[in-house]
């Protein structure tokens, strides 16, 4: 009886030379996977600058204010596509927020709970979607429904607007925020949904007992609350539209410049389509140029992900709270 | 007077919960559209040549020519290929990552880079692409169109994903399982590897099946890298096809014949995400089971 339990003893006290060793190895292997993202991050933005240099080089600061891209004189400026990329992400957030919004709401607020889980399931069965396909169906359903039904009704009653006249492609500016509107739901919905879920019961239950109707109790106790949580899904739904390339580059209309009048209905390009649509023929300066837009794009998105990334971890602090 | 607000109030309720669902259903035509397109125009092509053969010359939009199918062969070995390597390299390295944020990392430092990681998880795909082309740019010009520049792009792409799903895995392991291990006399390490890793099994393998669902129908990191390759290629220094860049690029064809193909493409694509989310419902659904019956 004895025997046996001094071997074991024996045996803790003889490993830790041998554990520590093991766990020096391991600590150190996670530990050095631990800096593995910021040194990815680094090299990114590093590589990116070195590749783009001879394009920051030779425009230097202009390059964000020019509005030409030619490549048969070698001017380039990346003012149409900050013009694509922000009017796009701005359809897209008209359009696609108060959708979210209303789902999420639908799904904390009203519907029973039978219908709520699948109901969410297939939302976010929106963001299994490749962007691909959403390319796909746009060029072959989208684009016709627009430049066959939605273009010409907004023409013949917003028409006196400079925004809806011109020629009507099917491809342009509003198709690809429509499409982008399509593509964000999923990401704003879900978050929203969770920032409605952390408001605590006694809120909505202090409104309903002050007479307030379901709206009444949502609008001033619900979101209210939870605006810090639903600003931080809007800006990464931000984020997400003003990077989406696939998708966008198939139905904006790859024109490289700014429309004129501003015209939604007219061909266009984002920074992201005009890197997807060139880059493969680009070299040399164009491909600096190039390179440096994918720079500009990282960088705003980035900072547009911090931020939002800020907003969402506040509301799971207060979660944290609050539970 | 009194009586007309109440039921004003109650009028704009109904109208704005009413609405709440009309957006659900705004939500979904698109969803249904997209589906029934897909399966409707994708079906039609779906047949042994499919899988067999590559893709076929154009057809002339003189309608008397006859005109092979073809199929998308290429692009279904690419694709895997794709998949499979940058799994490879991503998913062992997500998880030490993860492992790191979960047990090993402390203070603010393990904030930082769970931060880092949900917001690279932001970033556009089509950066991680051009990060990867300028780099084959500097270090093997010329080799930047290939199955190993593809790869790359994919694994740096979703390792900041599986880190964090990992990192959420290994945190629903109870601490107590570890306290009593390491009570045991048994070293950290082995804690982690034998007794952590192996009870959140389930939910690392869930968030390494997410991965393969985010990045199988990625497109645009691949247009500068992986490139696309009308024939089979499965060479690490070759372009190499894809399905979602041949759905891209032929869907925007004007040949029937290739139009077809994008969409049986996109069938395809849609079924494998399909397929993988639901063993992604079906692994949550046995986890939480488990963990049921262990409360």
């Amino acid at each position: 009886m004895a025997f046996p339990l001094r071997r074991g003893a024996r045996r803790v006290r003889t490993n830790p030379t041998a554990s520590s060793l093991g766990d020096v190895l391991f600590r150190l292997g996670s530990g050095a996977a631990g800096v593995v993202l910021l040194v990815v991050l680094g090299l990114m933005v590093l590589v990116l600058v070195v590749s783009g240099e001879q394009s920051m080089r030779t425009f230097g600061l202009g390059f964000l204010g020019n509005n030409i891209w030619d490549p048969n004189t070698s001017q380039f400026g990346a003012l149409p596509f900050i013009f694509g990329t922000l009017v796009t992400s701005a359809i897209a957030l008209l359009l696609g927020v108060p959708i979210s919004l209303g789902i999420a709401i639908f799904l904390v607020e009203l519907a029973p709970a039978a219908v709520r889980t699948p109901l969410a399931y297939v939302v976010e069965l929106l963001a299994a979607i490749p962007s691909v396909i959403y390319g796909l169906w746009g060029i072959f359903v989208l684009v016709p429904v627009m430049s066959n039904y939605v273009d010409p009704a907004l023409q013949s009653t917003l028409g006196f607007l400079p925004i809806f006249q011109g020629a009507i492609y099917g491809y342009g500016l509003l198709t690809a925020g429509v499409i982008l509107a399509i593509m964000i739901i999923p990401t704003v919905a879900a978050i929203s949904r969770d920032a409605l879920l952390a408001v605590p019961q006694s809120q909505r239950e202090a409104a309903l007992s002050l007479g307030a109707t379901r709206w009444e109790s949502t609008r001033m106790a619900v979101l209210t609350y939870a605006r810090s949580g639903i600003f931080g899904a809007v800006m990464l739904g931000f984020g997400r539209a003003a990077g989406e390339t696939i998708a966008v580059t198939m139905v904006i209309g790859n024109a490289n410049e700014i429309p004129r009048g501003f015209s939604l209905l007219a061909p266009a390009q984002t920074l992201s389509s005009l890197i997807a649509t060139n880059i493969r023929e680009a070299f040399g300066l164009q491909a600096s140029a190039l390179i440096e837009l994918a720079l500009v794009l990282l960088l705003v998105t980035l900072i547009i992900n911090v931020f939002a990334r800020v907003m969402v971890w506040r509301v799971f602090g207060e979660r944290g709270e609050t539970a | 007077m009194q009586l007309n607000r109440g039921s004003r109030r109650r009028i704009k309720n109904a109208i704005m919960m009413g609405l709440t669902v009309l957006c659900i259903a705004l939500a979904l035509i698109p969803l249904g559209s997209i589906l029934i397109s897909v399966a409707g125009q994708g079906a039609s092509v779906i047949n042994v040549e499919f899988f067999t053969a590559t893709q076929p010359t154009p057809c002339s939009p003189n309608p008397l020519t006859t005109c092979t199918q073809g199929g998308i062969a290429q692009a279904i070995i690419g694709t895997l290929l794709l998949l499979a390597y940058s799994c490879l390299v991503a998913i062992p390295l997500g998880i030490l990552v993860g492992i790191y944020l979960a047990e090993y990392g402390k203070g603010p430092w393990v904030l930082a880079v769970r931060f880092l990681a949900d917001v690279m998880t932001g970033l556009p795909s089509i950066i991680f692409g051009m990060f990867i082309f300028s780099t084959f740019l500097l270090v093997f010009p010329g080799r930047a169109f290939s199955l190993l520049a593809g790869t790359l792009a994919l694994a740096v792409l979703v390792l900041p994903f599986v880190a964090r799903t990992t990192e959420e895995a290994l945190r629903l392991v109870p601490n107590s399982l570890r306290e009593a291990a390491l009570a045991l006399g048994v070293p950290k390490y082995r804690v982690t590897a034998r007794v952590v890793l192996s009870s959140a099994r389930e939910g690392v393998i869930t968030g390494a099946v997410l991965a393969m669902a985010r990045i199988g129908g990625e497109t645009a990191p691949l247009i500068m890298t992986g490139f696309g390759n009308t024939f089979i290629s499965t060479s690490l220094d070759q372009p190499v096809g894809a399905m979602s860049l041949l759905i891209f690029y032929n869907a925007a064809s004007p040949y029937s014949n290739w139009n077809a193909l994008a969409w049986g493409a996109a069938l395809i694509l849609v079924l494998m995400m399909l397929g993988l989310s639901i063993a992604v419902r079906v692994l949550l659904r046995r986890r939480f089971r488990e963990r049921r019956i262990m409360a």
